[in-house]
């Protein structure tokens, strides 16, 4: 491509960082659309759970790798957006996007009383106390279980496509508009919503002052943070996060349980924001379908090779745990991190090669 | 570098937007009516196979006993495909892993109907787990078969038309239990040990209609919590020198425990859930450490049955059960009270798909089953309950004491229903097995 093109075609690209980021997020939405559209019901309904588990890690990321604040407790909050939105559309009465912004504000409320504790709290205790929201949410949910259903949870009825809207989604593109392709779409515009949000005010000064906070509390403070308020928004931002997460998370499973919120959860949360790259959306959004696919991918990988459905279904967590330790070994940073690498030593040494021919031509004309 | 990513993100806006204006393209305008019908072209069926499916915690803390319940029914579907099928259809069996999690659940129960396309759902179990795909499978009309559970849910035809339970619920066992403890141990005061959800409830319930005077105690677990002191001990300070459990295995083996660090010896009677011997007697070894080493504890417990176990070895089904697994199982491991229940559901399976007739469609297999659902005789002491008013499993079971691995009867085998139904003695001979071990039901209608 001609230098002037490009040129012209970076002209076209808007200035500010909200613009540029709006047009990724239209980009985004032009290619998940596509993708969705592409690809059969059970596609549809793996990339709906992508869509959750990747709404609660971007936030998650955020408060780690950009706050340096770790939480183990995530999944809780997680089951907070759930329950809240079970509960909601239990009555009927509510609309589904109502009830997701509901999920996200309670779940904020309750980031703001624990991001309030954690603030005070640095490494392996802030990980404790996370840990017991962890422990102690689902017990909740049992303990009361007139309102929360108790072990067998809360039957959540997801929202159907209105018909005006599917007859549109069939009159462009001749495929019906199924109930899981539906609910992959919300979850996806919803995470689309959140990057955008989150792209956003990582690129400003919040994002600036929580790195700051990060790297080294006493410097920011001397620079004027008041470093409890901003650990405290920073939790809270990550919870509305997590609150959405469970929120979509509800509606795509059809059920708030208990034990669909156990530790595990949590861990796999951290684990998919620390294999995708720490601190990063887009490693966030890596280490999700990182998740998602592999389980899956790895067990018909070992019926096909002739183990037996209990022994392929052994082989998942095993292989998800070899990867973990290969990723931790081999690239620290995560994948997106060891990308970053390859790239910065490709381009130093394709840099190095031009400063040896611009040495070698400027010898051969003089 | 900044200029190649802007260069690089420009092109894929381009390509991205051509794509979609390419689709669009494709799109037909309108849409066209009455596509629907299904008949012959059911997911999962074709001329010379059918795909049916299920989900099993495979993995995690819910695995031991219940993950060798699909090598079972596994085994028995071999044994009927080497031998020629079901109407010259051979029937292949997925199951997948939910780890006991009804959010994995919910997407393995995706993969087996989306992608795997199974015909028809096959002994799910679990009520938490199966409570999570029940609307899903049932508005893609895919027929729900004998949920591995006894919880009264997959007894709601209006609602859940294609669902179907199979084993004995928790009610009509607390009725029997009940009946029992009213007329042998009129004395008694009852204590009642309860996992908190639909279980224990629902086993309350059914106990409590025959010996709700006797009961002086109500104490409730929260699976997971593997700390039930203050439970066995409340039972103990309520004076109940009868316990009844309504609780999985695990809490059999930890309850067993807590009463012997208590010195509590009250009579103890579980349900048929919680008491497979060799499973509780290997959780005592690892939950003890190792210093009880079998199951001898729960000798002189109580439990109910209601189809031959694997001690029984003169039992014929028990025979079938042992000849099907050695032929098509045998170097998983042992044959197992687990596995026999996997092959007993499997077997029921065989008798549905045979009553669909030799072109079976989804509607048709739940309408066969509905119709004669309640002739069929198989491996259990009594029949189940389906018509086309009730989708619920077998009608009763019999009380049994606990000897070593095996048991002694206590009572004949009762059947009743759920609510106020009476509970009767069934006097009907059990089947026997059919001499080549596979069943042959006439198609239905």
């Amino acid at each position: 491509m001609p230098d002037s093109v490009t040129a012209a075609a970076r002209r076209l690209l808007p200035s500010s960082v909200l613009g540029r980021n709006l047009l990724g997020v239209l980009a985004g939405l032009l290619v998940v659309v596509v993708v969705l559209e592409l690809t059969g019901p059970f596609r549809n309904s793996q990339f709906a759970t992508m869509s959750y588990y990747a709404i609660a890690a971007v936030g998650l990321t955020v408060l780690t790798g950009l706050n340096g604040q770790i939480s183990l407790g995530h999944g809780a909050l997680m089951a907070v957006g759930a329950y809240t939105t079970g509960l909601l559309l239990e009555t009927g009465a509510v609309p589904f996007p109502v009830a997701m912004l509901a999920a996200a504000a309670v779940t904020a409320l309750a980031g703001v009383v624990v991001g309030a504790a954690a603030a005070r709290l640095h490494g392996p205790y802030l990980a404790g106390a996370t840990l017991a929201l962890a422990v102690g949410v689902p017990g909740l949910a049992i303990y009361f279980d007139g309102v929360f259903g108790g072990e067998q949870g809360l039957r959540v009825s997801s929202p159907r496509p209105p018909d005006w809207l599917a007859d549109a989604v069939y009159f462009v593109t001749a495929g019906d508009l199924t109930s899981a392709r539906y609910l992959a779409y919300i979850g996806w515009i919803t995470l689309l919503a959140v990057l955008l949000l989150l792209a956003n005010l990582t690129a400003s000064r919040y994002g600036r002052i929580w790195r700051a906070v990060r790297d080294d509390e006493v410097a920011a403070e001397l620079a004027g943070v008041r470093l409890g308020r901003m650990r405290v928004l920073a939790f809270v931002v990550s919870a509305a996060c997590a609150g959405l997460g469970g929120a979509v998370l509800a509606m795509v499973v059809r059920l708030a349980a208990p034990s669909g919120f156990t530790i595990v959860l949590s861990l796999s949360l951290l684990t998919a924001v620390v294999v995708g790259g720490l601190g990063s959306l887009t490693g966030a959004l890596l280490g999700s379908a990182l998740l998602v696919f592999l389980p899956p991918a790895v067990t018909g990988l070992g019926t096909d090779l002739g183990l037996t459905g209990t022994q392929a279904a052994e082989l998942a967590p095993l292989v998800y745990g070899v990867v973990l330790v290969v990723v931790m070994l081999v690239a620290p940073g995560g994948v997106l991190g060891a990308v970053h690498r390859l790239r910065h030593a490709w381009t130093r040494r394709r840099q190095g090669a031009r400063d040896v021919g611009a040495v070698g031509s400027s010898k051969q004309g003089g | 570098m900044t200029k190649w990513v802007r260069r690089r993100r420009t092109a894929l806006v381009a390509a991205v937007a051509a794509a979609t204006v390419l689709a669009s393209a494709c799109g037909a305008g309108g849409r066209s009516e009455g596509d629907s019908g299904g008949g012959a072209a059911d997911p999962g069926i074709t001329e010379d196979s059918v795909k049916v499916g299920a989900h099993f915690p495979l993995t995690g803390v819910a695995a031991p006993g219940y993950s060798a319940i699909p090598t079972g029914a596994k085994a028995y579907f071999d044994y009927v495909n080497a031998n020629g099928g079901v109407h010259g259809r051979t029937i292949e069996y997925v199951y997948r892993d939910d780890a006991y999690n009804p959010t994995n659940t919910s997407q393995v129960v995706n993969e087996l109907v989306l992608q795997d396309e199974i015909f028809a759902m096959v002994g799910g179990l679990g009520t938490p787990t199966h409570s999570a795909v029940l609307d899903f499978l049932n508005s893609n009309g895919v027929p729900d078969l004998f949920v591995s559970s006894g919880s009264l849910l997959w007894d709601q035809p209006e609602q859940n038309p294609m669902t179907f339970g199979w084993q004995p619920d928790y009610e009509v066992e607390g009725k029997i239990i009940g009946k029992y403890v009213k007329e042998n141990f009129p004395e008694a005061k009852v204590g009642l040990f309860l996992q908190d959800d639909d279980f224990g409830r629902d086993g309350e319930k059914g106990a409590r209609a025959y010996i709700d005077d006797q009961i002086v105690a109500a104490e409730r677990y929260a699976p997971g919590n593997t700390d039930i002191g203050p439970q066995i001990a409340a039972l103990q300070a309520a004076g109940a020198d009868l316990v009844i459990g309504f609780n999985v295995p695990s809490y059999t083996a930890l309850s067993q425990l807590t009463a012997l660090r208590l010195n509590y010896q009250p009579q103890w009677i579980y349900s048929n859930v919680g008491s497979d011997p060799a499973l509780v007697g290997a959780l005592l070894g690892r939950f003890s450490e190792g210093k009880v080493t079998d199951s001898s504890m729960l000798d002189g417990a109580i439990t109910t049955e209601y189809m031959p176990g694997v001690d029984e070895s003169d039992d014929p089904w028990t025979q079938l059960w042992r000849k099907v697994w050695d032929a098509h199982g045998g170097e998983e491991g042992e044959l197992s009270n687990y596995r026999i229940y996997g092959m007993a559901q499997a077997y029921t399976f065989v008798q549905a798909l045979q009553a669909a007739g030799p072109d079976p469609t989804r509607q048709g297999l739940v309408d066969a089953l509905e119709q004669v659902g309640g002739e069929l005789r198989g491996p259990a002491f009594v029949p189940f309950r389906y018509s086309a008013d009730s989708h619920a499993g077998m009608s009763g079971v019999k009380v049994v004491r606990i000897k070593g691995n095996g048991s002694e009867d206590l009572s004949p085998v009762q059947v009743t229903d759920n609510g106020d139904a009476e509970i009767t003695e069934y006097t009907e001979e059990q089947a026997t097995p059919p001499a080549n071990g596979i069943p042959d039901v006439q198609p239905a209608g």
